[in-house]
C-alpha cells in the first residue's frame, strides 16, 4: 500500500480545473479535479507543471489551501514578474488542465495528533498553508488552541479575510504598507516586541508554523527562538521574494 | 530482397509505434500558456532565449562581502602568480563595454553598460603559455574558460555597472565579464585566474553543463 | 533572488529518491551541523539548484537537470536519514 501511495505522489498526473475564486485584488484560488489524488496533509504543497506550444516547461510548487477530505485547491497569488503565477492567476479558467505533482512535504505538516497550542504566523502568501491547518482543525474536531499572526501590505492584501475571522482562534493581523481609517491593530513588521505580545510564552510548550517570503521567516524564527522557543518547535517555510 | 524490405518496413513500423507510445507520455499543452517569448532585434537574440528588462539575480550562494582592503585579483600559473590590490587593479586602463549578455536559464539582456579592465590588460603581465584558465571566485565557485576566449578584446574584470559601481547581488566589487559566452562563465566575486594546459571542468560545467558555451551554437550542456 | 528552503525541493527529491526527504535528516560533511533537509538553505532558478548548510554554507547538494537526466551530486552530505514513516 504504501508503495504504490508513494507511485501516486512520483507521477505527474492530469487534474481539471474545477473553478477559479478570486480572493484578492492580486489571489486567486484554484480548485482541481485530480482523480488519482492520494489525501493530503495540512501544510504540504504540490507542484504545477505547464508546458507550452514550443515544448517548453515551468515548474512551481503551490502549497495546498484545502484541509484533507475537501476538494483539491490551491491558491496562487500573481508575481509581477513571474513566469507562471500571472498565467495561473488569470489566464487559467474551468474546465482546463493542470499537470500535478504531489502531494509533497513531510516536515511542514501539521495534524490533530500533532496536539498544540498551534501558533500561525504567515507572511502574505504563507497564510495558505496554515489556512488548510485551520481548516484541519476545524473538521477534526481539535480543541488545541490556535493563534494566527497574519501580516499583509493592506486590508485589501488579506487573503481569507472573512474566513479567518469565523475560526475559534486568535488572529492578530499587522498592515505593513497602508491600514484603514480608524485602524488600531499592529501597522509595521514583525517584530520581537510583537512577537512577545502576540505569541505564548515558550512555557506553554506551542508548536509553531512560520510560512511567507524567506526575510519574513527568518526575522519571525529567529524572534521565537530567542523568546525561548526551541528551535525544533519553530517549524518553518520559505517561499523566496520572487519565483512565481 | 523481400526479407530486407520486411525488416526495414517493421523497422519504421516499430519506429513510428515508438514515437506514438512517446508522444503519448509526453505533457499536454497548457492552454494559454506562453512562457517567456523571444521577441527581440534580429540577429540579437540567440536560439532558445528570451529578453527582459530586468537584471535576474541567480546564484549559487550567499552574497560575498570581501572588504576592498583586503581583496586582490591574482593570476596563477605553473611557475608563480601575479596579484594585484583594488588600488593597483583601478589603477590600471579601464575601458567602456557595452554587450548583449546571455543566461543560460533562457534570458538575454541587451545593450548592457560596464566599466572593466580587460583581461588582456592583466594577461600581458604574466608570462605564459597556457592554454586554459580556471576562474576562481569568492564563495568557492569557479569556471572553465579558453586563453583564446578571454584575450583579443573580448573578456574583461567588471567593476561598474550602468554607470554605478557594480552591486554585491550582481558579482560587485567585480566580475569576470565574457559576453560572447553563457553567461555563467562571468563568474560574479571573482578573485582570479588560473592559467592550465588542460581544460577542466568548473562548477556547473562538473554537473553537465557545456565546456565552452556558445549562445549561439545553443551549447547549453555537455554533448550540445 | 533570496534562496528558499529545503521545502521548495521536496518535488524534485522525491522524484530523485522515490521518497518523501523534506523530513529527512542530513549531517554536514563539512561542519558537522545536522537538521531536517526543509531547513537546508536552497538557491533555484540558477543553472542547477544548490542546496546548502545553514550553519557553515557549505554546499550539501547540487541537482542539474540535462536533458531529462536529472543529476545528483550529495556529496557535501555525510549522512541522510530519512524518518520512518
Amino acid at each position: 500500500m504504501a508503495g504504490t501511495a508513494v507511485r501516486g505522489r512520483l507521477n505527474w498526473q492530469l487534474a481539471n480545473v474545477g473553478s477559479v475564486t478570486d480572493e484578492t485584488a492580486r489571489v486567486r484560488t484554484i480548485t482541481l479535479d485530480a482523480p488519482d489524488w492520494p489525501e493530503h496533509r495540512a501544510g504540504q504543497h504540490l507542484d504545477v507543471r505547464l508546458t507550452a506550444d514550443d515544448g517548453y516547461r515551468a515548474e512551481r510548487s503551490y502549497s495546498i489551501a484545502s484541509a484533507p477530505g475537501e476538494p483539491l485547491a490551491i491558491t496562487v497569488e500573481r508575481l509581477d514578474d513571474g513566469e507562471v503565477s500571472p498565467y495561473l492567476a488569470d489566464e487559467l479558467m474551468a474546465g482546463d488542465e493542470l499537470e500535478l505533482r504531489g502531494p509533497i512535504g513531510g516536515y511542514f505538516v501539521w495534524s490533530a495528533a500533532d496536539g498544540g497550542p498551534l501558533l500561525l504566523m504567515a507572511g502574505g502568501s504563507g497564510i495558505v498553508p496554515l489556512r488548510a491547518m485551520l481548516r484541519e482543525r476545524q473538521r477534526s474536531g481539535s480543541t488545541v488552541p490556535a493563534r494566527l499572526l497574519y501580516s499583509s501590505r493592506s486590508w485589501d492584501d488579506v487573503i481569507y479575510r472573512a474566513e479567518l475571522s469565523g475560526y475559534d482562534a486568535t488572529v492578530v493581523h499587522t498592515l505593513t504598507r497602508a491600514q484603514p481609517a480608524g485602524w488600531t491593530g499592529y501597522a509595521r513588521r514583525v517584530d520581537e516586541r510583537m512577537l512577545a505580545e502576540v505569541a505564548w510564552p515558550a512555557s506553554e510548550a506551542a508548536l509553531a508554523y512560520v510560512c511567507g517570503p524567506t526575510s519574513f521567516v527568518e526575522a519571525v524564527a529567529t524572534g521565537l527562538v530567542r523568546l525561548g522557543y526551541p528551535p525544533e518547535r519553530v517549524k518553518t517555510e520559505r517561499f523566496g521574494a520572487t519565483g512565481g | 530482397m523481400l526479407r530486407t524490405a520486411g525488416l526495414v518496413t517493421a523497422v519504421v513500423v516499430g519506429l513510428n509505434v515508438y514515437l506514438a507510445r512517446y508522444s503519448v507520455r509526453m505533457s499536454p499543452i497548457s492552454r494559454g500558456f506562453r512562457g517567456r517569448r523571444r521577441e527581440g532585434p534580429a540577429g540579437r537574440v540567440p536560439p532558445g532565449q528570451y529578453v527582459t528588462t530586468d537584471f535576474p539575480v541567480l546564484s549559487a550562494g550567499p552574497t560575498p562581502r570581501t572588504p576592498l582592503d583586503k581583496w586582490t585579483f591574482s593570476i596563477a600559473t605553473g611557475g608563480g602568480s601575479k596579484s594585484w590590490t583594488w588600488a593597483e587593479f583601478r589603477a590600471l586602463p579601464a575601458e567602456t563595454v557595452t554587450a548583449d549578455i546571455h543566461c543560460v536559464t533562457r534570458w538575454s539582456k541587451l545593450d548592457t553598460r560596464w566599466q572593466g579592465v580587460s583581461v588582456d590588460v592583466l594577461l600581458d603581465q604574466v608570462e605564459h603559455t597556457a592554454a586554459y584558465v580556471l576562474a576562481f571566485s569568492d564563495g568557492g565557485y569557479t569556471t572553465n574558460l579558453p586563453v583564446a576566449d578571454l584575450t583579443g578584446g573580448r573578456a574583461w574584470v567588471a567593476f561598474d555597472f550602468d554607470g554605478k559601481p557594480l552591486a554585491p547581488e550582481h558579482g560587485g566589487p567585480a566580475r569576470l565579464l565574457v559576453p560572447h559566452l553563457y553567461f555563467w562563465k562571468s563568474a560574479k566575486w571573482v578573485r582570479g585566474l588560473r592559467l592550465r594546459d588542460t581544460d577542466e571542468p568548473g562548477f556547473w560545467e562538473n554537473y553537465g553543463y557545456h565546456m565552452y558555451g556558445d549562445p549561439w551554437r545553443e551549447q547549453r550542456y555537455a554533448g550540445d | 533572488m533570496e534562496p528558499v528552503d529545503g521545502n521548495a525541493i521536496g518535488g524534485l527529491l522525491l522524484s530523485v529518491f522515490g521518497a518523501e526527504m523534506t523530513a529527512a535528516v542530513g549531517t554536514c560533511a563539512s561542519c558537522g551541523a545536522t537538521g531536517p533537509v526543509a531547513e537546508f538553505v536552497v538557491y533555484l532558478r540558477g543553472p542547477g539548484t544548490v542546496v546548502r548548510c545553514r550553519s557553515c554554507t557549505a554546499v550539501l547538494m547540487v541537482f542539474t537537470e540535462v536533458r531529462g537526466i536529472t543529476c545528483v551530486d550529495l556529496t557535501g552530505l555525510a549522512n541522510l536519514t530519512s524518518p520512518s514513516t
